[in-house]
């Protein structure tokens, strides 16, 4: 699917503040480079931006201060269609709770992000859905109300959903933090297939650490600002790099 | 089927319980407009046909005999009064011109020259006031069925015969083929043979109108092959003032519209009609009302998956189209169980409300527009009641919503 050259995510001096007289600042500077094909966990304390910085970077918020460009492309001066039209081609979203749409079945769910974006089901987006379905295990179910899936089987869904676009780089928000430890197990198996086949780029926000040994690079936030960034070889040997790349 | 439909018609299919329940309030209120339309349409209609049936929409007359300034010798003006003599009828001057004119009008449908004037009628010792009508048939027929109001004998008029109503007929005792002699001012006067007796419905005009030829009346009023009125009909009814005036304006005649010789009935008409307009528009409202509160509580509800769908690339417009969408549908559906209520209150009513003889004391007016112009009104009002919580969910922040819910 996607395999871009150069980075497929740069942010450059990302600050987020909220509120207008009590000011918080949630993200005090943040410069984070993702590579193509790259595998990281974003990891740190409830409160420290990760989810804001995940945001910020999925084009869902606009920061305060700094630059985002995707796959080589400043987001900034984007309007508003124009960003959700990136996010929609570009980005693939994988949240906590899975949020699937309860009123579609498995299948619709999937094709999604392909019907807003091409105004009406055609034959291909309905193939492409259920090939996808297919890769995750859950060719039978593509008729099943979302609802009536288990919660693994929902995370099955929501990363086919994010996928069916061909992203460069999926954004996933604690993707197994609802989620028993065999079924977590399947599902980071499942991303880690697609980042192997594809070349997907993934950062993946979770504070179980047995998530973040999976990654290859690991960036820890404390207090709104990157504490390490850690890349780690694919044989397992550890190696550190400074903070903020 | 486009993505917003698609994803409309599933919330709505989705939400059966509130979807069935708003879809049954809207079919209400529109079921309540629809009835109370054709009710009152209905009703309408037959006072106007009862009560204009018998006469012409617009009377064209002479105008009456103003007092006139005179100059006199030294300058200095005089007004003279012109008295009328008493039971003169006025003429109309080169009325074959003006009625050509007439006709010509594109609103007119039907121009008749009459002569109507006072007169007595005489049988034995008896005699009673009337009112002679001359008349061609022909013309007359155009704007007033008076044929169809025949209950005895035919309309013949031809000679010195003569059609009465029920009532003259019942007071003299005779029938048709009876004789009764008209007599006019002036010793001018004759004998007529009835040749048909009619119901205007009206114990009045049963016993005072009496039609005879145009001929047979120029004769009787001496007026020399004129003509007292033209008496018209337009294509609307309700437009019968405007034509006057436009005539009045264009031959300095006197030009009187039902409108303005009914205007009790006009004003009854006309709160009748205000009356319906201001239920309907509370029924709009309340329709409104509930499309909006239905759909703004599904925003509230939706709020995480509009942030979904918003995070996967559905541009603010869709979110918007989405929810008008679910606006406009809820607002046809509810329409087409409105007018299936509707029709079914309307001729259950009419059903019920009959005369003695069995027949309907009025028809419901049902008519395609009235449909029509329902499944418009609550499309358009669906659409506009949808407006605010569209607009609430364009503006949901994906990420807040996808955190909050």
């Amino acid at each position: 699917m996607a395999d871009a050259p150069g980075p497929v995510l740069e942010a450059h001096g990302i600050r987020k503040t909220y509120g207008e007289r009590v000011i918080t600042e949630v993200l005090k500077g943040i410069d984070l480079t993702l590579e193509s094909g790259e595998f990281c966990a974003l990891t740190g304390p409830s409160g420290s931006g990760k989810t804001t910085l995940l945001n910020v970077v999925g084009l869902l918020d606009r920061p305060s201060d700094g630059r985002v460009l995707i796959d080589g492309r400043d987001t900034g001066a984007l309007s508003d269609v124009d960003r959700t039209d990136f996010r929609g081609s570009r980005l693939g979203f994988v949240f906590q709770f899975h949020h699937l749409l309860p009123a579609f079945t498995a299948l619709e769910n999937v094709m999604m992000p392909l019907l807003a974006r091409h105004g009406r089901a055609k034959p291909w987006i309905r193939e492409k859905a259920a090939a996808l379905l297919d890769e995750v295990g859950l060719a039978d179910r593509a008729r099943y109300r979302a609802t009536d899936l288990s919660g693994g089987q929902q995370q099955r869904v929501a990363i086919a959903r994010a996928l069916v676009v061909d992203p460069i780089l999926v954004l996933a928000d604690e993707p197994t933090g609802n989620l028993d430890t065999e079924t977590s197990a399947q599902v980071m198996e499942l991303l880690h297939s697609f980042n192997d086949r594809y070349r997907t780029a993934f950062l993946i926000v979770t504070h179980e650490q047995a998530v973040a040994d999976e990654c290859r690079r690991t960036v820890h936030l404390i207090d709104g600002t990157i504490a390490w960034d850690r890349r780690r070889e694919p044989a397992s040997s550890l190696g550190d790099v400074p903070a903020a790349t | 089927m486009p993505f917003e439909v698609f994803v409309a018609l599933r919330y709505l299919r989705d939400q059966g319980a509130q979807t069935a329940l708003i879809l049954a309030g809207i079919g209400v209120g529109v079921g309540v407009i629809i009835f109370l339309s054709a009710l009152i349409t209905g009703l309408q209609q037959s006072i106007i046909d009862r009560t204009l049936g018998s006469q012409a929409h617009v009377i064209v007359r002479a105008p009456e005999e103003a007092p006139r300034l005179l100059p006199s010798a030294d300058g200095a003006l005089r007004s003279v009064t012109m008295e009328r003599p008493p039971q003169r009828v006025r003429v109309i001057d080169g009325w074959r011109e003006i009625e050509a004119g007439l006709r010509r009008m594109p609103e007119v449908i039907g121009v008749a020259p009459t002569v109507t004037g006072p007169a007595i009628a005489v049988r034995g010792q008896g005699s009673i006031a009337i009112s002679v009508r001359g008349i061609e048939l022909e013309s007359y027929q155009s704007i007033v069925d008076v044929e169809g109001r025949l209950v005895e004998g035919r309309f013949d008029l031809t000679g010195a015969r003569a059609v009465v109503g029920m009532e003259l007929a019942r007071k003299f005792g005779i029938g048709v083929g009876g004789r009764v002699r008209i007599q006019a001012a002036g010793e001018r006067g004759g004998v007529y043979t009835v040749s048909g007796i009619f119901d205007y419905n009206s114990n009045t005009l049963n016993e005072s109108l009496v039609f005879v030829s145009l001929r047979g009346a120029q004769t009787l009023f001496d007026l020399n092959g004129g003509v007292s009125a033209l008496e018209l009909k337009g294509q609307d009814i309700f437009a019968a003032e405007g034509t006057a005036s436009r005539i009045e304006d264009r031959t300095g005649l006197e030009a009187a519209s039902w409108m303005t010789s009914n205007g009790d009935l006009l004003v009854g008409l006309r709160s009748q009609s205000m009356s319906s307009v201001m239920i309907q528009v509370f029924v709009i409202l309340a329709v409104a009302l509930g499309i909006a509160s239905v759909l703004a509580v599904s925003v509230v509800q939706k709020a995480r998956e509009i942030g979904i769908l918003r995070a996967t690339g559905t541009q603010a417009g869709s979110v918007t189209r989405i929810f008008l969408i679910q606006g406009a549908v809820l607002g046809v559906l509810g329409s087409l169980i409105g007018i299936a209520i509707g029709t079914f209150l309307a001729l259950f009513f009419a059903s019920m409300a009959r005369n003695p003889d069995g027949s309907a004391t009025f028809p419901v007016a049902l008519t395609p527009l009235l449909y029509g112009r329902s499944v418009a009104v609550a499309m358009s009002v669906g659409l506009l009641a949808a407006v605010l919580p569209a607009r609430d969910a364009n503006r949901m922040d994906p990420a807040t919503v996808i955190r909050n819910g």
